[in-house]
């Protein structure tokens, strides 16, 4: 059975066009899904919507059968784009990555997290060394279904190559569903064992004289 | 490549102390004037400044140093007093008003909808009606006094800081750092604690300080129209009243010395405000 249900989900900003027009598919457990597609597809509102930060006005998004818990730990988890705004900036580094409990000494030692920079401040890291706190505050036996919205995008090849890495031999090792948003096509290849095309997947009516 | 010259420390600014020394410095010696200023008046001697009717109308001199009014009242020593009483009353009216701001405006921006709608139009009604009308209505409803000026100072000042809050808890509700809190199982008491109060906390605070300058000029200008404070406490508004009628027989120094005093203390909390402005949020102060 699917463990993850997207039934006819339809989403828009207020009463702004359709972002996101009957789109359906479904997820295995322990399976790697990639969503491709270009620029203004409704990717990231998707991920936004499959983790729950956004209710659909149509259709419904079902975690093992049911809708997601509105309070508690969230099985599905969402690392988004920029750790940069995922992070307090008014919190130390520890404080923040230990916001939900700590973290397993495996997965600090393998993402690479040192703790000469527990004590310093978001501002004061770069990015790569934020994003690695963010993938951490998630990876717990609690999260079942992690959501990589362009994860890594803003990294250089090392630190991406680094990270996804880690978070696939993770995955894997704790049986863990995975859906990859990208634009990148070698990647979604890469990491998935299934590739969803965004184009394909939403019904909306895109203006194409614009593109 | 300009050579610049570092002490020890890393500090280039003038005596030895870098820029956050500076301001802490300007903020600590403006509050220590300030509190001096309100403990000196409270606990003052009242004969100090009692009438002494072989010293009527002195120049301002060494002994006398704001000089004496017509029943012979050490001005120096009834300004001081005057000012101690401002501070105390544009203490207590900014906290209440601050304290409204911060209510209303957390429950506008928490609870949006008609609780936003209601909180606006109280906002703008508030703001709609002239400042010193309103405070003289509301000082007079509430019986005058001392009771009056604090309660009218109180409730008209609150709609500035109430949209300032408003914008910064919007602002961090809809944060990411703050969404991701949510759904790692976070309590909204957490959140509330960890993320929103602290970020607003400076905010406030600094609002309340730049409460003060207002509130303190407005309860000397009622006072000084007549709805304030009685005519026998010592108030830069019941002084600068009282020297109008002896303005035309050359005696220059009942009004000017009270007024250079009130108006460099209201100007010394503009500072303290401004300054811990820049210690708090330096981003918004460069702007």
């Amino acid at each position: 059975m699917a463990i993850l249900e997207v039934k006819h989900v339809d989403f828009r900003y207020g009463s702004g066009p359709w972002i996101l027009k009957d789109i359906s598919f479904s997820a295995e457990e322990g399976e790697r899904v990639a969503i491709l597609g270009p620029s203004g597809y409704g990717k990231s509102t998707l991920a936004k919507v499959i983790a729950g930060y956004l209710q659909p006005q149509g259709g419904e998004v079902l975690w093992e059968g049911k809708p997601l818990p509105p309070s508690g730990f969230c099985p599905i988890q969402l690392i988004y784009q920029h750790p940069e705004k995922a992070l307090n900036p008014r919190w130390k580094m520890k404080d923040s990555l230990e916001e939900a409990g700590v973290p397993s000494q495996e997965v600090l030692t393998e993402m690479g997290i040192q703790e000469k920079w527990y004590e310093r401040w978001p501002n004061e890291l770069s990015g790569g060394e934020l994003q690695r706190f963010c993938v951490a505050r998630v990876l717990k036996p609690e999260t079942r279904l992690l959501i990589c919205d362009e994860m890594t995008t803003m990294l250089d090849a090392i630190n991406q190559a680094h990270i996804w890495n880690f978070v696939l031999s993770y995955a894997e090792k704790h049986n863990m569903t995975l859906l990859a948003i990208t634009h990148n096509q070698y990647l979604a290849d890469q990491v998935a064992t299934r590739v969803l095309r965004i184009p394909e997947l939403n019904h909306i009516q895109v203006d194409r004289s614009e593109l | 490549m300009a050579d610049i010259k570092y002490d020890k420390t890393g500090n280039c600014g003038s005596f030895g102390l870098n820029r956050r020394r500076e301001i802490l410095l300007i903020i600590l010696s403006g509050v220590v004037f300030l509190s001096g200023v309100c403990l000196w008046g409270l606990l003052m001697d009242p004969s100090l400044y009692a009438p002494d009717y072989e010293a009527r109308r002195l120049a301002p001199s060494l002994s006398h140093l704001f000089g004496t009014d017509s029943l012979g009242r050490d001005m120096f020593y009834r300004t001081v007093c005057g000012l101690s009483t401002s501070i105390q009353i544009g203490l207590l009216s900014a906290l209440i008003s601050s304290v409204i701001a911060l209510v209303l405006g957390s429950m506008s921006a928490v609870f949006g909808g008609r609780v936003d709608t209601a909180v606006g139009f109280m906002v703008d009604l508030c703001m709609g009606v002239p400042h010193l009308i309103l405070l003289i209505l509301i000082s007079i409803a509430v019986g005058g006094g001392a009771a009056g000026v604090i309660t009218g100072v109180a409730v008209t000042h609150w709609p500035n800081l109430t949209r300032v809050i408003r914008a910064e808890v919007l602002q961090i509700r809809s944060a990411q750092y703050v969404q991701i809190a949510r759904k790692l199982g976070k309590s909204n008491w957490h959140i509330a604690a960890k993320h929103i109060v602290p970020h607003v906390f400076p905010q406030y605070l600094v609002g309340l300080i730049l409460l003060f300058p207002h509130a303190i000029l407005h309860e000397a200008a009622i006072t000084f129209l007549g709805y304030g404070l009685p005519l026998d406490t010592p108030a830069v508004g019941v002084i600068l009243a009282e020297s109008m009628k002896h303005l035309a027989a050359g005696m220059w120094w009942l009004a000017f010395f009270p007024g250079l005093a009130l108006l460099f203390m209201t100007q010394l909390f503009d500072i303290v405000g401004d300054y811990l402005k820049i210690l708090i949020d330096p981003h918004s102060a460069r702007q």
